[in-house]
C-alpha cells in the first residue's frame, strides 16, 4: 500500500535507529487530507526523531514514508520540500545572522510555488514587518517562531510538520501562535503537530497519536479521549 | 618620513592588492565553508601552469585566457568540493587539513613531474612596463595599480553577491547553521560547492596576476598560503575588505623593512602580523 495521490502522509512500520539505539519503532501513521495530527509524548517518546524520518534527516531509518503518492525514502530533503512536505524544525533554527526578510525568503526559493507570500505572511504577524531588516538573532523567542513559521510556510507546503513550536515560550505567545492554525488549515494545508502541551495540542487535533518510548500507545480523537487513559498512554505504566 | 619610504609605502600597498586577491578564496573558504585550504597556494600554483601551457599554445595574453578560464575554474572548485572535500567537513578541523595538505603534496609534485623544478614568469605585454607618474614626485607601475583595482572590484562583486543576492544569503544562511539548512530542504553541500566554485575564480584571478608580477615555480605554492593566511588573520576572519586592508599591511611592512636592510623585508611582514596578534587578536576588522 503506497498511499494515493491525495493523502499527505503515510508511515508503515518505521523504525528509527542512533547506532545501536532504535529510537522509533514500528510506527504506523496516517494524516488524511486537510486533518490536523497531533502527536503528543514525553521529552525522548520519538516524536522529532519520527519527523526527521519523514524529512530524510534521520541517521538511519527503516519502513515505508509516502506523501501525496511519492516514496519519500528514495528523495532527498530538498526534493521532498519542493514536493510540498515543510518542516518547522525543534528550537527553531534560524540563520541567526540573516534578517528576518532573507531568513522568510529563503523558504519561498526552496518550496513551491502557491498562494502563500510574503505579504501573506506579514499580515498573518505583522511584527515581522516592521522588523523585517533585524538580524533574527535580536528576535524576542516568539518573534523568533512566528519566523520559523512563516519560513516554512512560503515554501507552500500541502503538508506542514510543527515540532514544539510553544517550547519555551510564554502562554500568551503560544496563543497567538495557536491562533495561525485555522488560517493555514484554511489554506488546504493538512499538519503534523508534536507537543509536549496535550491540553494545547488537543485543542486544535482532528485526531492524536500518543507516542510512548518510540512507539504507539494510544490512537484517538480529542473528543473521544478520557484524560486518565491519554496521561496513562503518555507516561506509561 | 622621508619622500623615498613613502613611495615605497606606497608600492607596498599595491602589493597588498595581490596579496588580497591570493587571500580572498582563502578567506571566503574560512568565513562560509569554515576550513582551512592548505592546498590553496598549490591551487594558484596550478592555475598558473595551466596560463602558462594555454597562453603559450594559444599566442593570448594571459589575462585574457584567466577571463575565458573563468568557468571552467568555476566548475573546478565545485566539483573538488562535491566529490573530494565534502566527504571530510563538518566532522573535525582535522580531516580537512589532512586531505588539502595531501592535495597539496600532490599538485607540487604532479607540477614537477609536467614542467619540471625550473622558474618561471608570464608576460603581461606593455602594461608591465608603463607608469604613471603622480603627483610629480613618483612612477608607479600601471600593472600594480591595475591589480589593486582588480582586488578592489574582485572584493566589491563577492560583497554584493554574498550581502544582496538570494544566493548569497543562502551561501550564509549554510555558513550560520549547515545542520539546520539541511533540516529544511536548503542542500548545505550544494551550497558549499557553489562557494567553492566562486573561490576557483579567484584563484584564477591570482593566477594571472601573480604568474606576471612574480616568478613561480612548483614549489612556492606553500610561501604563498602563508602570506595568503596572514592577510585572512589580519583584516579579521570572514572579513572580505579587512583581508584586502591586511594585505596591504603585509605589502608595506615588506617594503619598509626592505628599506633597513634586504634581508628584513620578509622577518618585517612576520613581525607586524605576529604584532597585530597580540595587539588584537581578532584581526583589525572581526566580525561579530
Amino acid at each position: 500500500m503506497s498511499g494515493a495521490d491525495d493523502e499527505p502522509l503515510r508511515v508503515e512500520k518505521l523504525n528509527v535507529y542512533y547506532g545501536q539505539f532504535r529510537a522509533v519503532h514500528d510506527i504506523d501513521l496516517t494524516v488524511a487530507a486537510g486533518e490536523i495530527v497531533s502527536v503528543i509524548g514525553a521529552n525522548g517518546a520519538g516524536k522529532t526523531s519520527f519527523l526527521k524520518a519523514i524529512m530524510q534527516q534521520a541517521d538511519r531509518a527503516e519502513g515505508s514514508i509516502h506523501a501525496f503518492g511519492l516514496n519519500l525514502r528514495t528523495m532527498s530533503t530538498p526534493q521532498i520540500v519542493a514536493a510540498g512536505v515543510a518542516l518547522v524544525p525543534e528550537g527553531r533554527r534560524l540563520f541567526p545572522s540573516l534578517t528576518v526578510a532573507e531568513n522568510l525568503r529563503i523558504g519561498w526559493e526552496i518550496g513551491r510555488r502557491g498562494s502563500i507570500t510574503l505579504d501573506r505572511i506579514y499580515s498573518w504577524f505583522p511584527v515581522l514587518a516592521e522588523r523585517r531588516d533585524q538580524p533574527a538573532r535580536r528576535l524576542s523567542g516568539g518573534q523568533q517562531q512566528m519566523v520559523a513559521l512563516g519560513r516554512a510556510l512560503l515554501a507552500n507546503p500541502r503538508l506542514l510538520l510543527c515540532d514544539e513550536i510553544s517550547l519555551g515560550l510564554a502562554p500568551v505567545v503560544v496563543g497567538q501562535l495557536y491562533d495561525i492554525l485555522p488560517k493555514i488549515r484554511a489554506e488546504g494545508i493538512s499538519m503534523i503537530v508534536i507537543e509536549q502541551d496535550v491540553v494545547r495540542s488537543l485543542a486544535v487535533a482532528d485526531r492524536f497519536y500518543c507516542f510512548l518510548e518510540g512507539a504507539v500507545s494510544l490512537v484517538g480523537r480529542p473528543q473521544d479521549a478520557n484524560r486518565d487513559v491519554i496521561m496513562r498512554h503518555y507516561f506509561g505504566g | 618620513m622621508t619622500i623615498d619610504m613613502l613611495n615605497q609605502a606606497i608600492q607596498g600597498a599595491l602589493i597588498g592588492g595581490l596579496y588580497a586577491l591570493f587571500a580572498v578564496g582563502l578567506s571566503l573558504s574560512l568565513g562560509v565553508i569554515r576550513f582551512i585550504n592548505i592546498a590553496h597556494g598549490d591551487l594558484i600554483v596550478l592555475a598558473s601552469f595551466l596560463l602558462m601551457s594555454l597562453s603559450g599554445l594559444l599566442g593570448l595574453s594571459p589575462f585574457v585566457v584567466a577571463l575565458f578560464m573563468l568557468p571552467l575554474a568555476f566548475a573546478a572548485g565545485y566539483w573538488l568540493q562535491r566529490l573530494l572535500l565534502q566527504r571530510v567537513v563538518g566532522e573535525s578541523v582535522l580531516p580537512v587539513i589532512l586531505v588539502t595538505f595531501g592535495l597539496s603534496i600532490m599538485i607540487q609534485n604532479g607540477l614537477l613531474q609536467a614542467y619540471g623544478p625550473d622558474t618561471h614568469k608570464l608576460h603581461g605585454g606593455q602594461i608591465e612596463v608603463a607608469s604613471v607618474h603622480m603627483f610629480g614626485l613618483f612612477d608607479i607601475g600601471f600593472f600594480p595599480l591595475a591589480v589593486f583595482f582588480t582586488a578592489i572590484v574582485v572584493i566589491a562583486a563577492l560583497d554584493i553577491l554574498l550581502y544582496r543576492t538570494s544566493i548569497g544569503a543562502r551561501i550564509r544562511a549554510v555558513a550560520d547553521d549547515p545542520a539546520a539548512a539541511d533540516l529544511i530542504g536548503l542542500s548545505s553541500g550544494r551550497m558549499y560547492a557553489i562557494a567553492m566554485g566562486v573561490v576557483g575564480m579567484t584563484v584564477m584571478l591570482a593566477a594571472s596576476c601573480m604568474s606576471v608580477w612574480t616568478n613561480f615555480d612548483p614549489a612556492i605554492g606553500p610561501s604563498r598560503l602563508l602570506t595568503a593566511f596572514e592577510a585572512v588573520v589580519l583584516g579579521g576572519l570572514g572579513s572580505l575588505w579587512g583581508t584586502l586592508v591586511g594585505g596591504m599591511v603585509l605589502g608595506i611592512a615588506q617594503n619598509l623593512g626592505a628599506q633597513m636592510d634586504a634581508s628584513w623585508q620578509i622577518l618585517a611582514q612576520h613581525l607586524i602580523f605576529l604584532l597585530v596578534l597580540v595587539l588584537r587578536p581578532r584581526g583589525l576588522f572581526p566580525k561579530a
